[in-house]
């Protein structure tokens, strides 16, 4: 029988590996990307995995100082991508 | 319980992560890989947070997290759709098998607003494309 503490390491290491292939996943993409729309995609993906990456490292290792992280990361997720899509409407008909 | 219910939330949570991925590697084109990816991370990273919500249980976290959530659900799908604009406007090829697209014509190529009226014939739409300049190599 697992206790509590055993619960939450062996979820932890499950849902990072599941994070982590989602990474490579996203990688793959943003690599063979035929446009650069489906880069900038690929991006958003993988900063959204890093907010993942960085809330079940707060629940792992008991630091909820972590969260305050993951709301700068969804602020640069948003800046990131919203610039990327300005640079590609732009870039055309400048 | 709170674990349970974490580890639940937890791997939930990353499953759909998974999910976004592989839709965003398998689907035939730029918009239906956006579809898979946006909602499906949107939905994800919603539940990965709220895990961490029921995890800690204190004020300062829940509402932390809580704003993270709401963050989240406001800015993924308004940044999914600005990409998607502006992938339209370059000219990002649809996938062979797509039955309508609604947005043909409804837009001025130039000025990026809408005008149905103008530019309803292949004609007008060639006129403008023709006048634009020269586009790069990479789209």
């Amino acid at each position: 029988m697992l206790g509590d503490f055993e619960l939450l390491t062996l979820t932890s290491n499950l849902v990072l590996g599941m994070l982590i292939l989602t990474m490579m996943l996203s990688f793959i993409r943003l690599v063979r990307g035929p446009s650069l729309p489906d880069r900038v995609v690929a991006l958003d993906l993988i900063g959204s995995t890093v907010a993942g990456i960085i809330a079940v490292y707060a629940v792992a290792n008991r630091q909820p100082i972590f969260v305050d992280v993951a709301i700068v990361m969804a602020l640069v997720i948003f800046l990131g991508t919203i610039a990327f899509a300005r640079f590609v409407e732009k870039r055309i008909t400048r | 319980m709170t674990e349970i219910i974490t580890s639940f939330l937890l791997i939930g949570g990353a499953g759909f992560m998974l999910l976004a991925a592989i839709g965003l590697l398998r689907m035939p084109d730029l918009f239906s890989r956006m579809q898979a990816a946006t909602k499906t991370s949107t939905l994800g990273a919603g539940s990965m947070f709220l895990g961490v919500a029921v995890f800690y249980g204190d004020l300062g976290i829940v509402s932390r997290s809580l704003l993270v959530i709401a963050f989240l659900f406001l800015t993924l799908p308004v940044s999914a759709h600005m990409i998607a604009r502006a992938a339209y406007f370059v000219g990002v090829p649809l996938w062979e098998g797509t039955v309508v697209d609604e947005l043909h014509g409804a837009y001025n190529p130039i000025t990026h607003e809408l005008d149905s009226k103008s530019f309803k014939t292949e004609e007008d739409q060639k006129k403008i494309v023709h006048s634009l300049p020269a586009e790069s190599e990479e789209r």
